[in-house]
């Protein structure tokens, strides 16, 4: 009964329910990255590349984003660009996925550039190994205490910082919106994403900042770590021990990833007014949230708390 | 408290080690103390008060004045504050220098700035012989730090240098670069002979192309460079003639070699 309870307590926000509840969010390991290129076109070539398959790090090693767009006078070289973070468990991991990733994304596209986007912490190799590629004709420039490659490609040089930083970060943060159709919940978050790209610091890794599939953890299948969120489930309602209740018929959900537990607030706070302004009207019932009963995650995101306070 | 000055009494018959008289040496001295320090000169020493003036007691900032033409090794291994010369300096100036800056109003010797690690070696005049190099014996040069000639320089500049940035205004000497490993030379005049010679690595911005490559240079032709980008702000933040160089979209003439040697090293003209 506690989804009820949740539900009568919720606050409302445009005819919007907000429930009682909270999102659980994990420590990780992240880093920034800088893309630039001859032309913005070309700089997200690579960084969509790079941030390609990178949605959740149960399968893809690490969770990746576009932060947000970089104009000339923002970036080392005065050429356009892309911010781009990069999220996982580990730094023997991170520091995997940032070289495979560069190294294939990056490294490759035409005109690219490669520059750290942190400047303290732990250093992760950015150039330091993609170096190698240049089979003895890469040149090392010190410029201004910062060391560059310069690795001879077929359409010039690679040109790519020789370590980028690494810093403690938070991912899994998250909301779900809960509409009375698939259309009303995807204008929602897309109303959302729209806003919350706006929030520096954070990504919001899944396809288009999306995620529909959301999960629980276990599975009736031992090999299964984790398996669909059947409470939120809107076509097995009625078999379910279902959060749902029967104006529900579909269900997203937005993840967020960010370098700061503050980072991850405020794009909930932003992502979820956004929803909330399309209200009851359009559709957008309820706002909810992901959580394990708060003893895996150390970070907690009380909606209520975190509306309130930037209300 | 004002600036340590030492003024020179008269003008020197022999050569002078001033290395001692820098920053990190003459912290906490007291002015008394400062007048004995024992400077090597010929085959034997002489007290400082015999031969300086000294006043001030602001060890951090310390001039050097009069006939100090035949002061060498002035700003040896410092690591901090500032020296200025007010004249032209003798020769070793800032060899092996770690930090701060030194400041020399007239000309400078031979093997100024040799082995030095970082810091910053302003040379209002001109420049003598292994600017930046490796002492005789040793093998590697300059190591770091920025030293810039705002006169003309001699030969040899950046002679077995590995790192750090080396600019010049005016013309430059030749065998520019010799057995260069690494770092960065920047002229705006005229370049000599031989420029490059046995250069492994490193990378010589030439306002001009020189009238004589060695034939164990290879033009690679002219491509945008985008290391430029990074490089050229921080050259031109020196002010003229640096603002002046001009890579048009960082494009740049290439030339690698010495393929005598292991060829990694390059010449660039503006394109």
């Amino acid at each position: 009964m506690q989804h009820l309870l949740a539900y009568h307590s919720a606050m409302i926000i445009n005819g919007t329910y907000i429930d009682d509840t909270f999102a659980e969010a994990f420590g990780m390991k992240a880093t920034r990255i800088l893309i630039t290129a001859h032309n913005l076109k070309w700089a997200y070539h690579s960084a969509i590349s790079l941030t390609g398959f990178a949605t959740s790090v149960i399968a893809c090693g690490c969770e990746a984003g576009i932060e947000r767009r970089l104009d000339a006078s923002e970036t080392p070289d005065g050429r356009p660009g892309a911010s781009v973070l990069l999220f996982a468990v580990s730094t023997k991991e991170l520091a995997k996925q940032l070289e495979r990733r560069v190294g294939q994304c990056v490294l490759t596209s035409p005109t690219s550039a490669c520059f750290a986007g942190i400047h303290d912490g732990e250093k992760l190799p950015l150039g330091k190994n993609l170096r190698y590629f240049g089979d003895g004709f890469q040149i090392a420039k010190l410029i201004d205490g910062k060391r560059y490659w310069r690795v001879p490609v077929m359409d010039g040089e690679f040109l790519c910082e020789e370590t980028t930083g690494m810093v403690k970060a938070v991912g899994g943060g998250n909301f779900l919106i809960l509409a009375t159709d698939q259309a009303a919940a995807l204008a929602a978050s897309e109303a959302a994403i729209e806003a919350m790209r706006k929030v520096r610091n954070v990504i919001m890794p899944f396809p288009g900042g999306v995620v529909r599939s959301g999960s629980k953890v276990g599975s009736k299948y031992k090999a299964l770590p984790a398996s669909t969120n059947d409470a939120f489930c809107p076509t097995i309602r009625g078999i379910t021990k279902s959060e749902l209740t029967p104006e529900i018929g579909a269900v997203l959900e937005i993840v967020i990833d960010g370098l700061t537990e503050a980072d991850v607030r405020d794009a909930m706070i932003v992502g979820i007014r956004a929803a909330c302004a399309l209200g009851a009207a359009k559709g957008v019932k309820r706002i909810s949230a992901g959580n394990y009963g708060g003893k895996l995650g150390p970070f907690h995101f009380h909606l209520h708390k975190i509306l309130k306070a930037k209300s | 408290m004002s600036a340590l000055k030492f003024f020179l009494k008269e003008r020197l018959t022999q050569r002078v080690d001033c290395s001692a008289l820098m920053p990190d040496a003459l912290r906490g001295k007291t002015g008394e103390e400062i007048q004995h320090i024992a400077l090597p000169m010929g085959n034997t020493t002489v007290p400082v008060g015999d031969i300086f003036r000294v006043s001030g007691g602001d060890s951090e900032c310390i001039t050097f004045s009069g006939e100090t033409n035949k002061l060498d090794r002035i700003g040896a291994q410092m690591s901090g504050g500032e020296i200025v010369i007010d004249g032209d300096g003798g020769d070793y100036l800032g060899v092996g220098m770690k930090g701060g800056s030194l400041r020399i109003v007239g000309s400078a010797g031979i093997f100024a700035a040799c082995e030095m690690r970082g810091g910053a070696l302003h040379i209002a005049g001109d420049c003598g012989d292994f600017l930046g190099g490796a002492l005789p014996g040793n093998r590697r040069g300059m190591f770091g730090g920025t030293v810039i000639v705002r006169g003309n320089l001699a030969a040899r500049g950046g002679d077995q240098m590995r790192r750090g940035v080396i600019l010049v205004t005016g013309n430059v000497g030749d065998y520019l670069g010799s057995r260069m490993s690494g770092g960065t030379i920047v002229a705006m005049g005229e370049v000599g002979a031989f420029a490059g010679y046995a250069m492994k690595r490193g990378s010589l911005l030439l306002n001009y192309r020189p009238q004589e490559l060695m034939p164990t240079f290879n033009d690679c032709g002219v491509h945008p460079f985008g290391f430029l980008s990074l490089l050229m702000p921080l050259i031109r933040r020196h002010g003229a003639p640096f603002d002046a160089m001009n890579y048009s979209s960082h494009r740049a003439q290439r030339w690698m070699g010495d393929v005598a040697n292991i060829g990694r090293g390059e010449i660039l003209i503006p394109a």
